[in-house]
């Protein structure tokens, strides 16, 4: 169609107020505190891609997922589906496009109402657009359990009588139900076995393939995100750090933490390599460090890391915030 | 019986299992979790358990240590620690070794620390239970270990409260309290699935850095088949309560005997190879009520005949210090497969 991306976020950030109670802020001379989960995020996702976010614990994945299908709203920034803003408090309009993207969970023991069929589940969204009626809706939803790899007489069965990759396939016959284009994917296999996981993550490359789906990828896994994704943006405290082609991060890494975090995956390949001992811990996002907030558990900390958060830069294999980059990569390694 | 290690000029293993049985009695008939379990840990080694959700590693590990959750009980074989039954021993010896002898780490250190003690408290008290030191004596010694597993002034931080910690540092704090009564075995089950990436390399290498300083064996029950490679000697695999391989890890990870290793391996995602699909295993894991017969993957198994859906298939001893448990490696069959 166009070459307009299909995702576009610009400047997307949340905060998070985490203040006591007014009373004890007065007592006890407290300022207000706010968590920043997502500061000044910018991506794009083109059509038919898959684009991963990964970071480690409370570094804004998945407040970062909620944002772009309508769960929490953004402080700042923008959201641009198919070129249209997304405003969630607009109505009709707003219907329209929200059919048009879906999202997948993590835990699908959670994500499933128990007491409803899994028909019902799958049927929900067909209802709520308009997309079939009266008997077409069982048929559809007989033929999405097809796709998914159950059979169509499971739309009589709970939830309960499924495994965790069965409900899995459940979820994500659900997402597909409303026929969308996108669907935002927050660590669908974190809670899976990794004979259910490959089984899951093939099942989503051939939907993709079908239907033509862009994913939005939201991992801690590495091995999952370099397998599945095109471009990865690896998020730390809620910042992009550095975003670059899915299999030219694993063997170029730029920025600093990208690298710490690829020394630390412990690998299948048994290399023998001897990792870098990793220092340090995610800091409190509370109170951040200032300047790059990587800095204090960075091998390549200089003055000006201290002061100053750093601007995003190109890098030969797509961009990366880092003070020490230029245009043929890092500074020193 | 064809158990690892029967050859006699092995010195006697640290730990050794054989034939362990637990069942579950209910109201609907007995479950059987493990079948005729059988591995040995020698002095020293770090010994990889893995296996998918329900396959009886934690359960193993419950059983060596004596805190199987009642109904669950074991129904047969039995457990060594240098050469002496602990499998049935009452409840007033096992504690004893438990703690002094086999040292725990579990998987969320939260919960396997005293919230209302200090860590001061809580390790000094372990050390003075199990050795007979002075107060003064055992605080030197848990600043000390605090020291060793890497919490930055250990000697303030020992009374803090455990809530004033990270979880990698709770995790730290743990393994200082189960090294601190110099265990012969660590058993440390999941020890790194609540951390993250970065701060789990720390505490794999903390954990096994210690362990061999110290010559203490390490059984490290996990699902994370790259933290096995890095870290454990041997590799236990296990599906539906019993043992499908046992071996070497290079072995294991690189050639897999057993077809369900060799599906486990395929399935999962590497850093360094390029792969359009990954290799997938139909169906799932059996429930302990719809165990099959025979061998237990042989609904499947890609390779599966005739044999694997009758006759239940013991582990096979390889001669190359590798134990597969598969009709594939059994002698007559491989002769039918020559002529």
């Amino acid at each position: 169609m166009t070459d307009t991306p299909l995702l576009q976020v610009t400047g997307l950030t949340r905060y998070f107020d985490v203040s006591k109670p007014w009373l004890n802020r007065v007592l006890e001379r407290e300022e207000k505190q706010f968590l920043t989960a997502a500061a000044d995020v910018d991506f794009e996702i083109k059509r038919g891609e898959t684009f991963a976010l990964v970071g480690e614990s409370g570094s804004g994945k998945s407040t970062i997922a909620k944002m772009i299908v309508g769960l929490v709203d953004p402080s700042r920034g923008r959201i641009l589906f198919d070129g249209q803003e997304m405003r969630f408090e607009q109505g009709a309009a707003m219907r329209q496009l929200r059919r048009r993207f879906q999202m997948i969970f993590q835990d699908p023991f959670a994500s499933l109402n128990p007491r409803w069929r899994v028909g019902a589940i799958i049927a929900e969204p067909i209802r709520t657009f308009g997309i079939a009626s009266g008997a077409d809706i069982n048929r559809e939803v007989g033929r999405l359990l097809e796709v998914v790899g159950l059979s169509a007489s499971d739309a009589e069965k709970f939830p309960h009588e499924f495994s965790g990759g069965q409900r899995q396939r459940i979820a994500i016959a659900r997402a597909l139900s409303s026929k969308p284009e996108f669907i935002v994917c927050d660590e669908p296999t974190s809670a899976l076995d990794v004979s259910v996981q490959a089984q899951i993550l093939n099942l989503m490359r051939d939907l993709q393939d079908e239907f033509g789906l862009t994913y939005l990828l939201i991992s801690h896994d590495l091995s999952v995100v370099r397998h599945m994704a095109n471009r990865i943006g690896v998020l730390y405290l809620g910042r992009l750090v550095e975003e670059a082609d899915a299999k030219r991060l694993f063997t170029e890494p730029q920025h600093p933490y990208t690298r710490m975090l690829l020394d630390a995956v412990p690998d299948l390949a048994l290399s023998g390599r001897r990792r870098k001992p990793v220092t340090g811990e995610i800091p409190n996002p509370i109170n951040p460090p200032s300047g790059c907030t990587f800095h204090p558990r960075c091998p390549l900390v200089e003055d000006i890391c201290k002061r100053k958060i750093p601007e995003v830069r190109t890098t030969p294999t797509g961009r990366a915030a880092c003070h020490l980059l230029s245009e043929n990569g890092l500074v020193k390694t | 019986m064809s158990g690892p290690s029967e050859n006699p000029s092995d010195k006697t293993p640290l730990l050794s299992v054989r034939d362990l049985v637990v069942e579950f009695p209910t109201r609907r008939g007995t479950l059987r979790a493990l079948d005729k379990v059988s591995f040995d840990i020698a002095q020293g080694e770090v010994l990889g358990m893995v296996g998918e959700s329900g396959a009886g590693k934690s359960l193993t590990g419950a059983a060596i240590i004596g805190l199987l959750e009642p109904p669950g009980r074991i129904a047969g074989g039995e457990i060594r620690l240098r050469g002496e039954r602990i499998d049935n021993l009452p409840r007033e010896k096992m504690r004893r070794i438990r703690g002094r002898r086999i040292g725990m780490v579990f998987q969320d250190p939260l919960t396997s620390l005293n919230p209302l003690y200090t860590v001061a408290q809580q390790l000094i008290e372990t050390i003075r239970t199990h050795m007979d030191v002075s107060e003064g004596e055992a605080r030197k010694r848990a600043v000390a270990l605090l020291d060793r597993v890497g919490i930055p002034a250990a000697a303030r931080r020992i009374d803090d409260y455990p809530h004033h910690f990270s979880g990698g540092m709770r995790q730290r704090v743990v393994i200082a309290l189960a090294l601190c009564a110099e265990p012969e075995l660590v058993l440390a089950d999941e020890p790194t699935t609540a951390l993250d990436v970065s701060v789990q390399a720390q505490i794999i290498d903390v954990l096994k850095e210690i362990c061999a300083e110290r010559g203490a064996s390490v059984m490290l029950i996990t699902h994370d088949m790259g933290v096995i490679a890095e870290t454990a000697d041997r590799v236990a695999v296990l599906y539906a309560g019993r043992v499908a391989e046992i071996g070497p890890v290079r072995d294991v990870i690189q050639a897999a005997e057993h077809p369900y290793t060799a599906g486990l391996m395929g399935s999962i995602p590497t850093l360094t190879q390029n792969a359009a699909r990954l290799t997938q295993i139909p169906g799932s894991m059996p429930r302990l009520n719809a165990i099959p017969q025979g061998c237990a993957f042989n609904p499947r198994c890609p390779k599966v005949f005739d044999r694997c859906r009758t006759d239940r298939p013991e582990l096979i001893d390889r001669d190359n210090g590798r134990h597969v448990s598969c009709w594939l490696y059994d002698a007559a069959t491989q002769q039918v497969a020559h002529d």
